[in-house]
């Protein structure tokens, strides 16, 4: 095997020492645990010189009660080879504190991040710095809660009322 | 409607009715749906509108993408209240007279999604004329309200406008 991910993540913990957090391997799959100060720098260093053009998900998870700080965004980064030994995935995640859910985006590297950083901020009302369009995308655009969030209630339609009341009125969707 | 063959009047025959009686005879043998499908219901009704099950036999085959040409509005599937805003407009762009039937569990109540998008019966928002429960119906399920459509238009009709 050519690409070797112990190496590669080697070669990122040597390139930034003070950024990475955390290292967890499980079961064949590699978790980083960065701060979020550091998700631009290290994407591209990924994207670029390890050759991760690929963002297969990103997403977050809401740990109300569970853990500090709340929120975690979860960014799947794959790596295509020229045979399948070398189709690579690893995982980055980064905690971010309920009082500044904010972190930089990364649209910049990977532009299939747009949608997705739009999905988490829709559900879970995570701004990203530089987006380039950073509205709903699902929900509608006039629509209040984060419905994702644990400490909303599920059931609660009262927003969604006032959204279709309102779309009604204006004769938008 | 009263028919006479009374050989008095040529032999040809004739026939007594009101207007509303005979245009509402027209309105139940000629059903032009409007299908508003946005789930795994549309597909029960695609297989009805085709020719295992055959609305067609009912006078009531033609489905229309515009509302404009329709008077049934067949709604399958979930509605979110993002959707029930497009649902209410496009029934309120049909012409009267106009009915609506609510296909499946989604439609009449919610379904499984009792959840902070899905609105829980389209009753808050369309005049139904009739509920058709299961998930999805079975083709039979939806042949059965057309005909209660048919009966209701049969026995109550529908102003003339």
């Amino acid at each position: 095997m050519s690409f070797d991910v112990e190496q590669a993540v080697g070669s990122l913990q040597n390139e930034f020492p003070q950024n990475i957090v955390n290292i967890k391997e499980y079961r064949n799959e590699t978790t980083i645990l960065i701060d979020k100060e550091s998700i631009n720098k290290i994407c591209n260093y990924l994207k670029h010189n390890l050759d991760f053009t690929f963002l297969a998900d990103l997403t977050a998870v809401d740990y109300l009660e569970v853990k500090s700080p709340r929120y975690e965004v979860v960014y799947h980064i794959h790596r295509f080879g020229p045979d399948c030994e070398e189709n690579v995935r690893i995982r980055l995640k980064t905690e971010l504190t309920d009082s500044e859910p904010t972190i930089d985006s990364v649209v910049s590297i990977w532009s299939g991040a747009d949608w997705l950083e739009r999905e988490v901020y829709d559900m879970f009302g995570i701004k990203f710095i530089g987006h380039p369009d950073l509205r709903r995308i699902l929900m509608p655009e006039d629509y209040e809660p984060f419905p994702l969030r644990k400490d909303f209630d599920v059931r609660n339609r009262e927003a969604s009322k006032k959204s279709f009341e309102k779309a009604l009125e204006d004769g938008t969707d | 409607m009263g028919v006479n063959a009374d050989p008095l009047v040529g032999g040809e025959g004739f026939l007594t009715t009101t207007i509303e009686a005979f245009a509402n005879w027209g309105r139940k043998n000629s059903l032009w749906p409007m299908p508003f499908g946005t789930a795994c219901c549309a597909i029960e009704m695609m297989g009805v509108f085709a020719s295992r099950y055959d609305l067609s036999r009912f006078g009531a085959e033609v489905a229309r993408f515009s509302p404009r040409q329709a008077d049934l509005m067949i709604v399958s599937g979930t509605i979110t209240y993002k959707m029930a805003s497009v649902c209410r407009r496009i029934y309120d762009q049909m012409p009267e007279p106009k009915w609506v039937i609510a296909m499946g569990s989604c439609t009449c109540g919610g379904g499984p999604f009792d959840s902070y998008a899905v609105v829980q019966g389209i009753d808050e928002f369309l005049p139904v004329d009739v509920y058709v429960g299961g998930c999805p119906p079975r083709p039979e399920a939806l042949i059965d309200a057309v005909m209660k459509i048919q009966k209701k238009i049969e026995m109550k009709g529908a102003p003339i406008v």
